[in-house]
């Protein structure tokens, strides 16, 4: 039983599930509820998607009925500001090319499909913990991939405008900022 | 930083155009990294990692990956952060739980558990909480509940460990051993740290519901916990505050865990109310900030604050105040406010307290039906309008879903389609009402009426004949339509079979047309319903010999008796063959109408709790049962126990599919032929065994015709109630009569013990064979009632009557009667009888006298509002003063005189007698000449027995 796990483009693989959820968010108005009921698809009707749409991601839960709706929104908001605090102004392709920094300050919130932490200084305390360790390591062998942290930057114009990851496609028109 | 590394690597596939050279180039790629894996031997931590992070982006790309396991393994035993991290993302996400490997994974968790370095403790955690296997748990979940509850864990590892205790708990309970460390997780509630006791009391949650008694001390600690985060200001708890509202999650956690418990003891539930007032309160104040983060914040709080207020059901003034407040809500301009609201006032509709409250608010609902974008929304509207239901809003309602219904999203009308039935079928004052709502059903939203939904119509017709010609008429106007959908051609098919000659009288309407009619939507139906409609022709035969001839042509026609389908070739030549050889007696016999159905629980509510998974549409129905006890008998439970009476027909179970695969299924051998057997498996075996009975029977001069007797317990049971309210106020009495049988009774009691005598008269010169009357109690009422009878001679005979005793005791009060059931074999005709036993709890009564000052003294002590029950009713009788003295008295309590200073009202008083109890009980009943109505107030020492007494005395006057 799963309380909350991120059906996003880092974790679940199930890509029928992700298809058939971007299809079902990406329809929705603007001003409508964040909750969707849940179908067969996602364990039945004790499940919601919760979603949150920040410019042009959805960020998408999917929450069985122990935990708060509007919790959960709340949860999703933290999570955002926290990116947005490790990556200082986040925008999409940090998602995509950090796909492991995503899933570890994920992991200080959510764990096991269970809220863990909602604390952001906490979580970003933990994280810099874990970015201090990665780089007094990457200090003994890591020249290599010091040089490809670079490349996000570099490759800016060449990225393509639509990267498909696990199907929810996420277009770059311009670096997107957050509400 | 090896991610971007491959990720650009990888996502070079982006660029591609086609999905082929995506593969392509992945598949080039996974070769490139197995060779790398196989080849060089001594790959070093880094390179291993960097290949196992690729392969975990080409999974999350949705590639498969089938190798890359073991490298992973081995990183988790590596002592760099990165290189164990990626160990570990790479299990998480890519191990299933019973892969071979799961003994090395352990090992490796076992040893960074034992570390002490919290990093690698909470790495560990993590992944037990992400797998969350068997083989996991039988490892780890004795070592956790440690590690939770040292001194020295760190809080980060302390909550991780909560969490993944929890994990472990829910998939696997049995292996999680309690002990002494549960009174030390509770205590995890006063921690320092807000994240520890957020994380702890998400455990504890789980863990009280399963194990109550073990973490009962949670509740004073959480309560004041929950004052303190309440009423702190809201820079207090610092980091925790999020937007202006003091740990949110924190309070939501808690409240959430306060839902498992009853409300607590005086001290504590006065600190409780109070924090609940200081929520409610704050919901009034002006927003300290504009942000929408923060209204959330705050509403979350809020909603699952008024979720305990329902959950604890006890304070009428919270109760009040919640309502109010979400009605606020469900007016707000926010979206998912207006969800929520609709959601909580679900669960308060149900509350018998706040259900009126909520009922003011109807317009609103549907207004948010007709006008709401979001089909969400939308779908909790339906909802609460079906918790709100009741009698007096119930055709409004069901007309707003039929609206709705028309426009309504494709996922949810068979849902709709169901609450629309199961409420007009609840709520029906009126029958024909109840016809028209589900023929419109049928005609708005035919796909997705389920056959569940139609058979129930049937039935219903079938039971109720005040309704059969309205339904046939109803029917066959509807039938008129160019275009109409099969499942109204087959409800207008088994209507017309069964009670077309009630319609056959108007000329537009005669047989022939009505022939004509069906018969024209034939060709355009699917086999099972033609299967239907050739069972329909052949009822006609019997019904209007006239048309016999052009039916059988129709059965004669060579689509039908050479039909490709078997099953329509074998109707369509046993049909054939029956009208052309049987004697009109014979087919009178074979054909006649269908006998009444058993009551049984709604076909159609069981699919709908099938749906919506048990415990929600119960919860609903059995409040709603409560308050709705005395309405229609259909969706209550069966007076009858199903599998204790042997219905006359095995093709009474043909509509009552809910309840498990019908008997007579077996033989059927196509899915569609039970009503082929329907039809044939009666006449075989009236007409075999008892084929010269049944000759001299239907010569006999009393019997008018076989469809009359098969009539009489459809009336029977319709009247039963009406009957047990006969017999409340008096004992001896005739309790049923038809043409053949009369049935009376003779009872007396004195304090908890009884004894009736019933006595059976064989009102025809013909014997009856294998008589057996049974007595039928559902469990609850035995537990209750002790009923004991000697078993009666099996043959009456012509004109004789038989007796029989029933000792009667009252072990505890009880609210339904017990059934008696009667069959018998008459002539050729199995006949069945059921009536209600008048048996009922005010029969234990004994009267008792008293001064008005006693009287009014006792009154005030049972001033508890559950000991009280009042009822408001309309005079059903002309309001005489004699005889509702003379009633009150039969009713068993003492009628006072003198005692109520009004003295146009009546007062009396008892004692109702039980093995177990005695309970007093005062009466008072005021009437209201203008407005010929009634007050009746019952006050006992017993809710129960206070509910059930005014139940019985409101039908009286």
């Amino acid at each position: 039983q799963k309380s909350t796990r991120r059906v996003n483009a880092s974790e679940d693989t199930q890509q029928q599930i992700i298809r058939e959820t971007f299809h079902l968010v990406s329809k929705r108005d603007e001003n409508v509820c964040n909750f969707l009921e849940g179908g067969l698809l996602i364990g039945g009707s004790d499940n919601k998607l919760i979603y949150r749409h920040y410019a042009t991601l959805y960020f998408v839960f999917c929450v069985d009925s122990s935990e708060s709706e509007l919790g959960i929104l709340d949860l999703i908001q933290v999570f955002v500001e926290t990116l947005d605090k490790c990556f200082e102004n986040v925008c999409e392709l940090d998602l995509i090319f950090h796909v492991d920094k995503v899933h570890n300050i994920l992991a200080e919130m959510v764990m096991g499909g269970m809220v863990l932490e909602t604390n952001m200084n906490e979580i970003v305390t933990q994280i810099d913990a874990q970015n201090k360790l990665e780089k007094s390591e990457a200090g003994l062998a890591g020249a290599p991939a010091r040089a490809v942290s670079a490349v996000k930057n570099m490759n800016l114009p060449e990225i393509p405008r639509n990267i498909n990851i696990g199907d929810i496609s996420i277009k770059v028109p311009n670096l997107p900022s957050f509400k | 930083m090896c991610v971007a590394d491959t990720a650009r690597d990888v996502s070079g596939n982006a660029h591609c155009k086609s999905k082929e050279a995506e593969i392509k180039r992945i598949n080039k790629e996974l070769a490139n990294i197995r060779s790398k894996f196989k080849g060089d031997k001594a790959l070093d931590g880094y390179s291993k990692k960097k290949y196992v992070c690729k392969l975990l982006f080409i999974f999350l790309l949705g590639h498969d990956i089938d190798f890359g396991h073991m490298e992973a393994v081995n990183l988790l035993s590596s002592n760099r952060y990165t290189e164990k991290q990626i160990g570990y993302l790479f299990i998480s996400v890519l191990v299933n739980s019973n892969s071979e490997l799961i003994r090395l994974i352990n090992n490796a968790i076992k040893n960074d558990l034992a570390s002490r370095n919290p990093t690698f403790m909470g790495l560990a955690l993590h992944c037990i909480a992400n797998v969350g296997s068997r083989e996991m748990a039988e490892a780890f979940a004795g070592e956790i509940p440690k590690i939770l509850v040292a001194g020295d864990t760190m809080d980060s590892v302390k909550q991780s460990a909560a969490l993944c205790l929890l994990r472990l708990y829910r998939t696997s309970p049995d292996l999680v051993p309690m002990g002494d460390w549960t009174s030390r997780v509770v205590h995890l509630l006063n921690d320092q740290h807000l994240g520890v006791v957020t994380a702890a009391t998400s455990l504890i949650t789980t863990l009280a519901q399963k194990n109550p008694e073990e973490f009962k001390t949670s509740v004073s600690l959480a309560v004041s916990r929950l004052s303190r985060i309440v009423t702190s200001a809201s820079t207090d708890l610092q980091d925790y505050t999020y937007y202006f509202v003091p740990a949110p999650w924190l309070s939501v956690k808690l409240l959430r865990l306060l839902q498992c418990y009853p409300p607590p003891d005086p001290a504590v539930r006065g600190r409780l109310t109070e924090c609940l007032e200081t929520i409610l309160n704050k919901a009034q104040e002006p927003p300290k900030s504009k942000k929408v983060q923060h209204s959330n914040a705050k509403n979350a709080v809020l909603f699952e604050a008024i979720s305990l207020i329902i959950h604890h059901d006890s304070e009428p003034n919270l109760l009040v105040r919640a309502c109010n407040q979400l009605g606020q809500f469900l007016q707000h301009r926010e979206t998912n406010l207006r969800y929520l609201a609709l959601e909580s006032m679900c669960t308060l509709a149900s509350s018998e307290f706040s259900h009126e409250a909520v009922k003011t608010h109807i317009e609103t609902v549907i207004n948010a039906l007709k006008t709401e974008r979001d089909v969400s929304v939308r779908q909790r509207a339906v909802d609460l309008l079906y918790a709100m239901c009741d009698r007096s809003n119930a055709q409004q309602i069901v007309a707003e879903m039929l609206n709705y219904l028309e426009t309504a999203d494709y996922s949810i009308r068979e849902e709709i389609v169901l609450k629309v039935a199961i409420l007009a079928e609840k709520y029906a004052v009126d029958y024909t009402w109840y016809v028209d709502t589900i023929l419109n059903l049928i005609r708005i939203a035919g796909d997705y009426v389920s056959e569940e939904v139609w058979y129930r119509v049937i039935q219903i017709v079938i039971n109720r004949d005040d309704v059969q010609g309205y339904a046939a008429k109803t029917v066959f106007e509807a039938l008129q339509a160019p275009a109409c959908h099969e499942n109204l051609v087959k409800v207008g098919g088994y209507i017309l079979g069964e009670f077309g000659n009630l319609i056959a009288g108007d000329p537009r309407s005669s047989p022939l047309i009505q022939f004509n009619l069906l018969h024209s939507k034939f060709h355009l139906c699917s086999v099972p319903t033609r299967a239907l409609l050739l069972s329909t022709y052949i009822k006609f035969v019997n019904l209007f010999p006239e048309i016999k001839t052009t039916i059988q042509d129709v059965l004669r026609s060579d689509s039908q008796l050479k039909n490709a389908d078997v099953e329509l070739q074998q109707r369509a030549v046993e049909y054939l063959r029956l009208s052309t050889i049987a004697s009109t007696d014979i087919l009178a016999t074979v054909l006649e109408e269908m006998p009444p159905f058993p009551e049984r629980e709604s076909s159609i509510l069981a699919k709908l709790k099938k749906k919506k998974g048990p415990s929600t549409v119960t919860d609903l129905e059995e409040t709603k049962k409560e308050r709705s006890a005395d309405m229609n008998g259909g969706t209550e439970p069966a007076p009858v126990n199903a599998s204790a009476v042997s219905t006359p027909s095995p093709s009474a179970d043909l509509l009552g599919l809910g309840t498990g695969p019908p008997p007579n299924a077996a033989p059927a051998p196509a899915s569609s032929g039970s009503l082929l057997v329907d039809v044939f498996s009666e006449p075989a075996s009236a007409v075999t065994q008892l084929a010269p009975g049944s000759q001299e029977n239907f010569a006999s001069p009393d019997l008018a015709s076989s469809e009359l007797v098969s009539e009489e317990p459809s009336e029977a049971a319709r009247g039963a109630d009406e009957l047990t309210h006969k017999f409340v106020c008096k004992n001896n009495g005739v309790l049923f009569e038809n043409q053949l049988l009369q049935i009376g009774l003779k009872s007396e009691f004195r304090q908890n013990l009884g004894r009736m005598f019933i006595f059976y008269g064989n009102k025809t010169s013909t014997q009856f064979l294998t008589f057996t009357p049974t007595l039928i109690c559902s469990d609850e009422l035995q537990s209750n009632l002790n009923l004991q009878t000697k078993p009666v001679d099996p043959t009456v005979d012509g004109g004789a009557q038989v007796q029989q005793v029933v000792n009667i005791e009252c072990i505890s009060d009880f609210t339904e009667a017990p059934v008696l059931n009667i069959q018998f074999r008459y002539g050729g005709t199995f006949q069945n009888v059921s009536v209600k036993l008048p048996i009922t709890l005010n029969k234990f009564f004994q009267p008792t006298e008293m001064a008005s000052q006693d009287f009014f003294q006792r009154w005030k002590q049972l001033s508890n509002p559950q000991q009280e029950v009042q009822n408001i009713f309309k005079a059903k009788h002309p309001m005489d003063p004699e005889i509702t003295k003379a009633k009150i008295i039969g009713f068993g309590s003492a009628l006072l005189e003198e005692v109520d200073p009004n003295p146009a009202n009546f007062v009396g008083a008892g004692i109702i007698h039980t093995r177990t109890a005695q309970i007093g009980c005062l009466l008072r009943l005021e009437p209201n000449l203008q407005a010929q109505m009634y007050r009746l107030t019952l006050r006992t020492s017993k809710e129960t027995v206070s509910q059930r007494l005014c139940e019985l005395l409101s039908e009286q006057f």
